[in-house]
Formats: structure tokens, C-alpha cells, sequence
């Protein structure tokens, strides 16, 4: 008979290879998907899983649109370790788009190399404020942060479709609901000629190596791993669970934010009501498709990007429906998660009706365990 | 008077999803699990209901197919979760994403058939009675069904065997399992049920409401429902109460707008999000803490050797 | 008929020289929807006309389409990525297209560029819309003879002027033909959500509403209207398999014929930018097919106004015409300019209610 029971280490090995594998599993399940709905299996993969990496600029968009989708899943595995579940970066993203973009209009058709930094900061500060509604609601009353981010992001997204149908609604724009286009001193510069490469891009990786130093090396990660893995624990030593919420809320609020200015003012250029696209969701598949590690964060968020730039060339060539990138990103996390058992289980063979009933919960590592409120 | 009647009369239409999707999720919740796939598990219930009542021609078939599609996304939720321990969160924000995806998949087919008007019960002799008779007998068998599931929610978690069980794995799994309940079997089987409750409400959207497929119908209804329970605090009349005051919203901002009263309509529809954060505030507060915590096992996970 | 024009210009390109281009290959055009191809509604209308234009030019164009393209940072690339593919024509077929249209233009100078509904223009990008207020002049006309309640309901997506123009040429229309009308307005905000739609639809059916027009995407208002038993008006397609007995007419539009020139222009080596607006005239908006309910003199005075908007004849916005707060817009004996017409952003005298600003 076998038996689950929990590995007294976290598997490295596995944590590591159960990407790969649910990867790996998503392609089987999309070519069994394909082969059902009467497609070309392999042609339809092709071009989901090649076209991407076919041309420069295809591969230039590849970073556009991981980019953000990296630097608010980097925030949010930051939180995701210490149990604090901040699912509304959707609502903090489109907060910083529009601080972001706000500023941009204010101070239009100014030129300056300072307005550029200004409108960062701008986003960075408005993605704060949008999670400091649950920070401060969680450290002070106790309210289940997931519930109250959930909430803000929808008010945030009608935020933006009332600014844009009103005070930043371009003048000389025939009422249409979306702003002015940002002028030259507010958009960022440009990496690679030609493309949509963005300096954002060069702050990911940036951000990603000062995260993966805080969580090593820095006292607050070793505190905020100790929160995440055992409270009571990181209780008894001394570190401030508090001082923990607001630490991961203002971090993940405020690069989710930082993302938001980026792409309001990058790739799209002005604000409009369609600016929130899902990132903020989808970012939370690729925190745990990066098992939670600032560096796989980065490549979990170039694999998902691939799936958005693949299923439209399938899309483009095939003319498959664009409900497919769904299907795929839903799948591979269903595997992910199904796999992940492993990492912190092991099946043991053993005699049959050993034991009782055994409340392991506590004892386990936790694979994974989101706050009550 | 007849106005106010007929504004009563489609608040009851346009809550009435609300009311399935959020009494099952209460359920869910109360039994420690937090599944926040309802859009997902909405949708696929609205493709899955339209597409049965399409092919079959028969409502019951439809509602029939709205409550297995629900309940099927659901246990898949309850496997990954249950079974393979995984973070409830995450589960179900994929099974959103893979519900809208696959619902529109297997919608294309469906995309611009109609089905005929769903029957309104008539109540002989009530249903003419002045202003009461449009509001209360004159509705579709959906609206009263939705009434009766949330007294029978509300009896069976307040006052039966059944309901005490429940309640024991969402406030304690631990101790549950050690008084020898199947913890795991009993969350799968209530999981079924909340998705089989989202599956029925998305087919109402897709059968009586417009009746007609199309894609993203739900247009983000699971999370109002979601927002419900919180807004109840876990108590199924309140969530009666509360689904009808975010339908009423959407109604009498309609209407008020129709009456040429015009303020920007985005304003009025963050109304409910903030009403439930202020909700949420005011349930954490000592005295309202007593009684209307969230289940204390909410969105944890249970192992036990096996 | 389709096929004969068909082959007779396929005979024609056979002869005529093809400037600009290698003979040999096939045009590449390309189509870009914000919606499912078969939405039963605007985008619908477009595939259609792709389709038809693909017939025409048989083997000598190749068309390629991309559905459910959101207005966010994704149409710039998929845009692109058909001009790099080779596409000589790109047909952009929403207005939140325009901004990442005019980006990828700037960038692709020898490829051409069409934005249905946008106002930017370019060397290599035209713009082109149907005259929307037209078709629904017309129906207005129809709606106040109509009428028993003398209310119209009007479900109106946002107030830009492309719907206020609708909404006034609808009322204006009616008034004239029965001055006792009333028109409710409910704007919602989207282009598309089937509940809200048929909300708003209920909540004007109930304050007396027995004629229900939209300028939205589902046909969800028509199933509403059938379902109270008064009247409605489709929009985008013929929609009265949604509601037989309801939908009194539908606005239906028709880009072929445009799709079809353009190409040929591309073809010829005429192509040139600029912009297209067209209504009855050249048949960009028809209506469909009059229900069957429409007593003959009705029918007679709505085919009179079609003739009348077909031939260039009464302006629908002739003076003296005057805004909602009293002011005067446009002075007796005049009539707007199209610059004037695209910034119409105001309820024209006699509309009830506010603007939401």
C-alpha cells in the first residue's frame, strides 16, 4: 500500500524540475486539445511554442511582455513566501498607470530628462497607496488582505474608465474615452532600435537580483521566510509580523505600480480604459511557475509571455480562437500545482493500517497555506 | 406603483445569478475551503447549460447541464487542492482563466443561436393581486429555487447534523478528522455543490436573462459573488440580502439614468466594492468578531497521512 | 452578378499593368477584429465583407484575419506583425485601433493602412466609417410613427460622438413625424455585456419604452423586447432571428463593396490615402428588410426618407437646430460640415436627461 507523507526537506530537485514537467504535460494536453477540436497538432505547436523565438522583433516583444508580468510577480513572491496574499496587483498595476499617466498629462509637452523618472515614481507611489488600503486594514484590524485587494482592483479599474471618460480625457480627442498621447519626454527610452524594447526591461533583471540578495543575505528575507514557513516561530524571534505585512504589501504594491506606469506610458503610449489586461492575475501562475525565486520569476514570466505571442501566431496563422491561451495557461498550472505535491511529499510504501489518524498539517513543510483572515 | 413593481421585478432577474453563485461559495467557505474560481466555474455553467438546452431543446436539460458543468470544473478545483494540497488561491484563480478559456472554445458553436423564452410560472389567483402578484407570482421556477436554496443552506447549516459537520471542518480539520469525519470527502462533496450553485447561476444568465451564448457573458460576476459572501459574513439570508443589493444596484442606476438623473455611472458601480471592504471592516470589530468571523480553517490546507 | 463583375476583373488585371508590385504574387491583405469573427454583430459584418472580397479577387489576394484583439498593448504588435509578414493592406476595424494604427504606419511607410471609425490619418493610412446617424434617421422616422407610448428607449453604448449622432439624427427624426415624442437615453458604459444590455433594455421597456433601439454589440435588447412584446431595432446585423416579431428593422452595414475598391485601388496603383464616409448613398448602411408588421404607409414614408438621405437630399441635421441647453448649433438654412459632425457632443432640444461627463 503506499502512503503520502511529508519529506522532512522541501525536495530541491523537484521544486526545480516540476516546471519542466508540467510544461511538458501542457504540451501533451494541448496536442491531445488540438487533435480533439480538429487541429494540426504539430503545426499548431509550432507556432505557439517557435514563432516567438523566430524573429529579433518577435523576440523584442517577448521581453515587452514579460517585463511586467516579471516585475509584479517578483513583488508578489516576495509576499507569497511570508503568507501574505496580495491578489489585487491587478488593481495597484492600474493605480500606477495611472499616477503614472496623470503626471504625464500634467506636465504635457514639458521636456526634461526628469520627467521620465518622476512619472516611475509617480506609478510606484499610487501602486502603494492602492495596497495600503489592505496593508493597513490587515495590520490593524485583522481584515483578510485577499478579500480587500480583490475588491480595490475592481474599484481601480473603474477609476480608470471614469478618469479617462472625464478629467483626462484628451481635449482634442471627439469625447472618445482615453487621454492625450503621451509627449516624447515622457515615454521610455528606447533599448533596441526599431522594437517596442523598453528601459523597463532593464530594471527587471536589476530588480530581480537586489530581491534575490534581500531574501538571501538581508535580515528582513531570513525574517520573512521564518513568518512564512512557521509564525509562531518567527513570532517567538522576534520579528514583527506587522512590520512584515506592510513590507511585502508596499513592495509588491509598489513595483506592481512601477509596471503599470511602464506600460502605460511604454508600449501603449496614453490612458485608456483597456490598460488592465490580467497581468496582475496572470502574474500570480508565474510567482509560483518561478517557485516563488526572484530569478525564476524571470524566466517563468518569458515562458507565459511565450504563450501569449505564441497563441496569437497560431491565431494569425491558423486562425485558432484566442480562448486558447486560456486553455494553455490554465493547464499548465493545473499540472504545476498537481506536480508540486511532490515537492514536499513523498509516496512510501508501507504496511497496511499503520497508525491512526495523524494531524500532519502542522508538522509538514507547508507546501503552500494562505492566511485566514 | 406599477413602476416600482416592474423595477422589483427584474432586480429579482438580475440577482438571482448572484444568489446561486454566492449561497454556494458560502457553503465552500464554510467548510475552511476558499475556491475563487467562481467566475470560472459561472461560465462554464453558462456554456455548459446553453449548449444542453440548445441540443435537447428542453430547459431542464439545460439547467441540468449548467449544474454538472459547474459541479465537473468544481471537483477538478477539489482534486488539485484536496487531493494534491494545493494552494487554494492559485487553484482558483486557474480555474478562472481556464474556465473562460475553455467555455469560449467549446462556445464557437454556439455563438449567435438563441433558445425560446424561458416559461414564467403564472400563480393562478396570486399572481394577479396588485404589485405583489408581478413581484412575487409571477417569476421564473429559477428565482423561487433560489429562494429555497438559501433556506434550505440556512437550515441545514444552522440546525442539522449535516450542517454542524460542515461547520466542525471549516472551524477545526484537525479536530474534525480526529472525531473520525472524512475531511477530504466531505470538502469534495460540498465543492460539488458550490460549483454545481455557480454553474446554475451562469446557466441563468444564459438561458432566462439574455438567452443567448456569448463569450465572457459573465462579464465578472463570480467576483461580486465572492465579494457577497464576504459582505454576508458567511450567513446565507444575509447573502440573499446581499446579492439583491448589488443586483439593485445595477438596476436602479439603470433607471435613475433612464429618469435623466446622470452621475458617471463608473462612480456608482464601485458603490458595492467599497460597501464590502467597509463590511469587512466593520465584521472585524470585537463585538461582530463573536459571531461573524470567517471560518477559522478558511483556505488552508488539510494533510493527513494516508 | 458577383460572379461575372468576378471575372471581369479578372480580365481587366490580367491586361493592366500592376505598378509597385510583382505580378506574380498574391495581394496579402490583412483584417484585424476586436471581436470573434462571429459575433453576431460589428465584426461580423467585416468577415463578411472578407469573405466576399476573397471571392472576388479569387487566387489574385490572399486575406488573413485576427479575431479578439483587445485595445491594450496587444494590437500594436499583431498589427505589426502583419506588416512584417508581408500584408500590403491592413484593414484595423475598430477605433481603438487608431493610436497603435498610426504608430505602426509611421514605421512601415510602404505598407497601407485602413482605420474604420478613427480620425487620424496618414500618407499610408486612410480612414473610412459608415454614416451611422443615416441609418438611424431612418429608423427614427420609423420608431415615432410607430410609437404608442411616444418613448423611445434608446440603449447607448458611450458618449462619443459617433453614438450622440446617432441618438440626435434618431430623435430629431421621430420628432418630426410626431412631436409628441419622448426619448430615454441609458448609457452603459461598454460596447458589450449581454446582461447589462438586456437590463438596460427592461428598465426602459418600464418606464414606457415601446420602441427599443442600441447602439450595442449583443442582441440581447432585441431578445428582451420580444420577450415584452414592443418593438426594437438591430444593429450592425440583421437581428431578427433574435426577435421576429419585435425587431421592426435592423441597421445593417456593408463594407464590401468599399473592401473591394480599396483593393482594386491597391491593385491599379491608385491607392491614396484620405477619408471615406459614406451612408445610403453608395449602400456602406442599409436597413434590413422592413418587418412585416409596418402597415404600407409607414413603409412608404421610411423608404421615402431612405431615398431622400440616398440622394443627398434633407440634411438630417439641417438648421435651425439647437443643443439641449437652448444654444444654437447650426443656424436656419445651414448645415454641418463633417468636421462639424464629428464633434458633435451634446443632446440636441427636446432629449431628456443629462450627459454623463
Amino acid at each position: 500500500m503506499l502512503r503520502l507523507e511529508p519529506r522532512p526537506e522541501r525536495s530541491r530537485v523537484l521544486l526545480w524540475t516540476t516546471p519542466l514537467l508540467a510544461a511538458g504535460m501542457t504540451i501533451v494536453s494541448a496536442y491531445l486539445l488540438f487533435l480533439i477540436i480538429g487541429v494540426d497538432p504539430l503545426k499548431a505547436l509550432g507556432h505557439v511554442i517557435i514563432d516567438p523565438f523566430s524573429n529579433s522583433f518577435s523576440r523584442s516583444e517577448l521581453l515587452v511582455k514579460a517585463a511586467p508580468l516579471a516585475l509584479i510577480a517578483l513583488g508578489l513572491s516576495l509576499g507569497f513566501r511570508a503568507n501574505v496574499w496580495n491578489i489585487g496587483a491587478e488593481g495597484q498595476f492600474t493605480l500606477g498607470a495611472i499616477c503614472g499617466g496623470a503626471t504625464a498629462l500634467a506636465f504635457y509637452g514639458v521636456e526634461g530628462l526628469w520627467l521620465f523618472p518622476l512619472i516611475c515614481l509617480a506609478g510606484m507611489l499610487g501602486g502603494m497607496a492602492w495596497a495600503s488600503v489592505p496593508a493597513a486594514l490587515r495590520t490593524r484590524m485583522g481584515v483578510n488582505e485577499i478579500l480587500v485587494s480583490l475588491m480595490m482592483t475592481y474599484i481601480a479599474v473603474l477609476l480608470l474608465s471614469a478618469l479617462v471618460s472625464g478629467p483626462l480625457r484628451d481635449p482634442d480627442g471627439f469625447n472618445f474615452p482615453e487621454s492625450r498621447i503621451f509627449h516624447d519626454s515622457a515615454i521610455p527610452p528606447i533599448l533596441i532600435e526599431g522594437t517596442r524594447a523598453h528601459i523597463g526591461i532593464a530594471i527587471v533583471p536589476i530588480v530581480a537580483i537586489f530581491l534575490w540578495w534581500l531574501t538571501r543575505y538581508h535580515e528582513i528575507g531570513f525574517s520573512l521566510r521564518l513568518l512564512g514557513d512557521t509564525p509562531r516561530a518567527g513570532r517567538f524571534a522576534g520579528f514583527s509580523e506587522n512590520r512584515a505585512v506592510w513590507f511585502c504589501l508596499m513592495v509588491s504594491g509598489g513595483l506592481a505600480g512601477l509596471a503599470g506606469a511602464l506600460e502605460a506610458t511604454g508600449p501603449i503610449g496614453q490612458l485608456v480604459p483597456g490598460i488592465p489586461v490580467g497581468y496582475g492575475f496572470t502574474a500570480i501562475i508565474v510567482a509560483f511557475l518561478g517557485r516563488l525565486h526572484p530569478i525564476g520569476v524571470v524566466f517563468a514570466a518569458l515562458a507565459l509571455a511565450v504563450s501569449y505571442i505564441g497563441g496569437e501566431s497560431a491565431q494569425i496563422a491558423m486562425s485558432l480562437p484566442a480562448a486558447l491561451v486560456g486553455v494553455l495557461q490554465g493547464l499548465l498550472l493545473f499540472w504545476l500545482l498537481i506536480f508540486d505535491l511532490f515537492v514536499g511529499y513523498r509516496l512510501r510504501r508501507v504496511a497496511p493500517a499503520k497508525g491512526g489518524p495523524r494531524p500532519a498539517a502542522e508538522t509538514g513543510p507547508k507546501v503552500s497555506e494562505s492566511g485566514g483572515a | 406603483m406599477d413602476l416600482l413593481a416592474e423595477i422589483l421585478f427584474t432586480l429579482t432577474i438580475a440577482s438571482t445569478p448572484l444568489v446561486y453563485a454566492a449561497i454556494g461559495e458560502l457553503v465552500v467557505e464554510r467548510a475552511g475551503v476558499l475556491n475563487l474560481g467562481v467566475e470560472g466555474m459561472m461560465i462554464v455553467g453558462a456554456i455548459g447549460g446553453f449548449a444542453a438546452a440548445f441540443t435537447s431543446g428542453s430547459f431542464a436539460a439545460g439547467i441540468l447541464g449548467g449544474i454538472l458543468a459547474g459541479a465537473t470544473l468544481a471537483l477538478l478545483f477539489g482534486i488539485i487542492t484536496q487531493l494534491f494540497l494545493a494552494n487554494q488561491v492559485v487553484t482558483g484563480l486557474a480555474l478562472t482563466i481556464f474556465g473562460l478559456g475553455i467555455s469560449a472554445l467549446i462556445g464557437r458553436s454556439f455563438t449567435g443561436q438563441s433558445l425560446e423564452t424561458f416559461p414564467r410560472l403564472d400563480i393562478p389567483v396570486l399572481s394577479d393581486i396588485e404589485f405583489l402578484g408581478r413581484v412575487l407570482f409571477q417569476q421564473d421556477i429559477l428565482v423561487y429555487g433560489s429562494i429555497l436554496l438559501t433556506a434550505a443552506v440556512w437550515w441545514t447549516m444552522s440546525r442539522s447534523r449535516v450542517g454542524l459537520i460542515i461547520r466542525a471542518v471549516g472551524e477545526d480539520h484537525e479536530a474534525a478528522h480526529a472525531l473520525g469525519f472524512a475531511v477530504i470527502p466531505i470538502r469534495l462533496a460540498v465543492l460539488a455543490f458550490g460549483g454545481a450553485c455557480a454553474g446554475l447561476g451562469g446557466a441563468y444568465l444564459s438561458l432566462v436573462q439574455t438567452p443567448i451564448w456569448v463569450e465572457d457573458m459573465t462579464a465578472g460576476r463570480g467576483w461580486i459573488a465572492l465579494a457577497i459572501v464576504v459582505f454576508a459574513a458567511w450567513r446565507p439570508w444575509r447573502a440573499l440580502l446581499g446579492a439583491y443589493l448589488f443586483g439593485g444596484f445595477t438596476i436602479i442606476q439603470l433607471h435613475a439614468q433612464a429618469f435623466g438623473v446622470n452621475i458617471p455611472p463608473q462612480y456608482l458601480s464601485m458603490i458595492p466594492y467599497i460597501v464590502t471592504i467597509l463590511v469587512l471592516v466593520a465584521l472585524s470589530t470585537d463585538a461582530a468578531r463573536r459571531h461573524l468571523r470567517p471560518p477559522a480553517c478558511l483556505g488552508k490546507t488539510f494533510f493527513t497521512a494516508r | 452578378m458577383m460572379k461575372r463583375r468576378t471575372f471581369l476583373a479578372g480580365a481587366t488585371a490580367l491586361a493592366a499593368p500592376l505598378p509597385l508590385r510583382a505580378q506574380s504574387d498574391p495581394l496579402k491583405v490583412g483584417f484585424l477584429y476586436q471581436a470573434p469573427r462571429d459575433d453576431k454583430g460589428w465584426t461580423e459584418r467585416h468577415e463578411l465583407a472578407r469573405v466576399e472580397l476573397q471571392e472576388h479577387f479569387g487566387d489574385r489576394i490572399s486575406t488573413t484575419f485576427v479575431e479578439n484583439i483587445s485595445e491594450g498593448p496587444d494590437a500594436e504588435r499583431v498589427i505589426r506583425q502583419l506588416a512584417q509578414q508581408g500584408h500590403e493592406l491592413i484593414f484595423t476595424t475598430s477605433f481603438s485601433f487608431m493610436n497603435p494604427t498610426v504608430k505602426v504606419a509611421r514605421q512601415f511607410p510602404n505598407v497601407r493602412f485602413e482605420n474604420c471609425t478613427g480620425y487620424q490619418r496618414a500618407g499610408n493610412l486612410a480612414t473610412y466609417a459608415a454614416r451611422y446617424y443615416e441609418g438611424r434617421h431612418a429608423m427614427g422616422t420609423l420608431a415615432g410613427l410607430m410609437t404608442e407610448t411616444n418613448t423611445i428607449g434608446y440603449v447607448a453604448s458611450f458618449p462619443i460622438p459617433g453614438v450622440l449622432r446617432g441618438v440626435n439624427a434618431a430623435y430629431l427624426a421621430a420628432r418630426k413625424v410626431n412631436p409628441d415624442v419622448r426619448m430615454r437615453v441609458i448609457w452603459i458604459n461598454t460596447w458589450f455585456d449581454p446582461g447589462k444590455e438586456a437590463d438596460a433594455a427592461t428598465a426602459l421597456i418600464q418606464q414606457g419604452a415601446d420602441m427599443i433601439m442600441q447602439h450595442v454589440n449583443s442582441p440581447a435588447p432585441i431578445r428582451v423586447a420580444e420577450e415584452n412584446g414592443v418593438s426594437a431595432f438591430g444593429n450592425a446585423i440583421d437581428m431578427s432571428e433574435f426577435g421576429p416579431t419585435a425587431t421592426l428593422t435592423s441597421m445593417v452595414f456593408d463594407w464590401a463593396p468599399y473592401y473591394v475598391q480599396r483593393v482594386q485601388d491597391v491593385l491599379d496603383g491608385t491607392w491614396g490615402s484620405g477619408d471615406t464616409w459614406a451612408g445610403f448613398g453608395p449602400g456602406m448602411v442599409t436597413l434590413a428588410p422592413l418587418n412585416d408588421r409596418v402597415p404600407a404607409d409607414v413603409r412608404a414614408k421610411v423608404e421615402a426618407e431612405i431615398a431622400t438621405l440616398s440622394g443627398g437630399g434633407a440634411h438630417p441635421f439641417a438648421g435651425p437646430l439647437n443643443r439641449q441647453d437652448g444654444s444654437l448649433w447650426m443656424a436656419e438654412g445651414a448645415t454641418p460640415t463633417d468636421e462639424e459632425l464629428f464633434g458633435m457632443d451634446f443632446y440636441v432640444e427636446g432629449i431628456d436627461g443629462s450627459l454623463p461627463t
